[in-house]
């Protein structure tokens, strides 16, 4: 089955009279044939390895290129100084989305959600406001559920490929997919939790995937601290009650669209954008030596 | 596409199509050599040529090769690894023609001598694509249980292969049949709901003209 529209989502969850979490596992685990204890094992199991991801990273690590590594460490330590703007909570989801970002570039092992390049945007927001709340693995594993199955409709109507959208459709997905997941978490209804995803996808559209050297580094890894900040933007705007203009399922046929008419040099290809400018084909071409 | 292959898989990054993708491809060749494999030509074609090095591209294949999946720490070292179980690789790149741009073309040899050469595709977010077997083309991810039977191009093979099925109540998802020439060489593609026994396997593997069996069921148990 799978849902190819929130609206759908929404639909179902109310007449079924269910909480979206429990109406996305259930309509997956019918569709595999799986029983509801495996999911929620297997999701627990995804968000295990998120927060081993988290505690694996290593400072001194560096990527392919040498050109990213250090930079969680560095926003820790700024943070410790109390001069950041953006304050403590700000401070772990910028510090923590840098270290998931860098330890993905560096070979470690993370999460893909939904993309290895944006792997650092759920974690980010999630481990920093369980650890702050109090919110127990089990709630989180619930508002997984709920992540994963917007990003199911965003795969079904757009896609979650930078190759064939662009950024939009990685770091924009996945702050999408944290935005409701966040709502959920903070127990908003479900329509919050559309209104979240559909904010933080429209904030981020048109964003393009020009990856210096074609590589998962830059600006890979500083897009998810966008992501984040994105998420938890959008998350607070959808409890405040504010709603998206544009229904969810017409923004995610709006990224689409903006995909489509995206030139290939801005689709993974490493041909344009950043990877095109002096500073990046220099970088592409100390690489190849 | 599921909601797993939305949220996850665990991986060794950097990318979920450059090295995920490539660490199984490298793994289900393994499988579907069915023996530990002692040389190994990897070609790389497109986008798997142009950036697989930084991407890790050779590395992950190479730890599939040994036996390791996506999420194995030990993918960085691999090339170390391999040496160190006797495992000769060579890496190039290939131009190939109408393919997926992550596509590799691997040739390995087993440590009892066998031969096979395996193109395959990484299609993104992890999944993969077998394309061709020994230049047979298919299409086959290793998702589900799936069973590959090469046998002479003749009448009744289909029909045994299933009946067996049917009768360990092993239910087709899909099924493909290729093959060379006409009543040449030919290979079966099932991709079944529920695991293999033992038993249908053995049997299979005993009748006359099919040549060769592989059974694949990556996610199960070993």
């Amino acid at each position: 089955m799978a849902f190819s529209s929130v609206a759908g989502l929404l639909n179902t969850a109310k007449a079924k009279n269910l909480p979206l979490w429990e109406t996305i596992l259930e309509d997956d685990r019918q569709g595999r044939g799986t029983s509801r204890e495996s999911s929620l094992k297997q999701m627990a199991a995804l968000w295990g390895a998120m927060k081993s991801a988290s505690k694996n990273y290593s400072p001194g690590a560096r990527s392919a290129s040498g050109l990213v590594g250090g930079d969680g460490a560095k926003m820790q330590a700024f943070a410790k100084s109390g001069a950041s703007i953006g304050g403590p909570f700000f401070d772990r989801v910028a510090a923590e989305a840098l270290r998931m970002g860098e330890s993905n570039a560096c070979m470690k092992r993370i999460v893909a959600a939904p993309t290895a390049g944006s792997c650092g945007v759920l974690p980010a927001v999630l481990i920093p406001l369980a650890e702050r709340d109090g919110i127990g693995d089990e709630a989180v594993v619930r508002a997984l559920f709920v992540a994963a199955g917007f990003g199911q409709v965003i795969a079904a109507r757009a896609s979650i490929s930078g190759a064939e959208d662009g950024c939009q459709a990685e770091i924009g997905a996945a702050s999408a997919m944290a935005a409701a997941a966040l709502v959920s978490l903070k127990k908003g209804a479900p329509e919050m939790c559309a209104n979240a995803c559909a904010m933080a996808l429209m904030n981020l559209l048109g964003l393009v995937c020009d990856p210096v050297a074609g590589l998962v580094e830059i600006p890979c890894v500083k897009r998810n601290v966008v992501g984040a900040a994105n998420a938890v933007g959008c998350a607070d705007m959808a409890l405040a009650g504010i709603g998206s203009r544009i229904p969810p399922d017409e923004v995610i046929d709006a990224m689409r669209s903006v995909g489509d008419m995206l030139p290939c040099a801005l689709r993974e290809t490493g041909q344009g954008g950043l990877a095109a400018t002096p500073s990046g084909i220099a970088a592409a071409g100390k690489l190849r030596k | 596409m599921g909601i797993f292959d939305i949220m996850g898989p665990v991986m060794v990054g950097p990318s979920s199509s450059h090295t995920a993708g490539a660490a199984r491809i490298g793994y289900l060749t393994r499988k579907l050599l069915g023996e530990k494999p002692v040389r190994a030509e990897l070609l790389l074609h497109g986008s798997f040529a142009a950036t697989g090095r930084g991407h890790g591209t050779d590395r992950a294949l190479v730890a599939g090769l040994l036996g390791m999946k996506p999420d194995d720490e030990r993918i960085p070292f691999s090339f170390e690894l391999a040496e160190k179980e006797s495992l000769s690789v060579k890496v190039g790149t290939v131009v190939l023609r109408n393919v997926h741009p992550n596509t590799v073309l691997l040739r390995v040899q087993g440590a009892g001598g066998r031969k096979l050469e395996v193109e395959a595709s990484s299609l993104g977010g992890g999944r993969i694509k077998i394309c061709r077997l020994d230049g047979i083309e298919t299409n086959f991810s290793g998702d589900c249980p799936t069973l590959v039977v090469h046998n002479m191009d003749q009448p009744g093979h289909v029909a045994e292969v299933t009946g067996l099925l049917a009768r360990y109540k092993v239910n087709i998802a899909t099924m493909q049949l290729y093959r060379d020439v006409r009543g040449g060489y030919a290979v079966m593609v099932l991709e079944c709901d529920q695991p293999i026994p033992a038993a249908p396997l053995e049997s299979l593997s005993k009748t006359e003209g099919i040549l060769k069996i592989t059974y694949l069921n990556v996610d199960g148990a070993e």
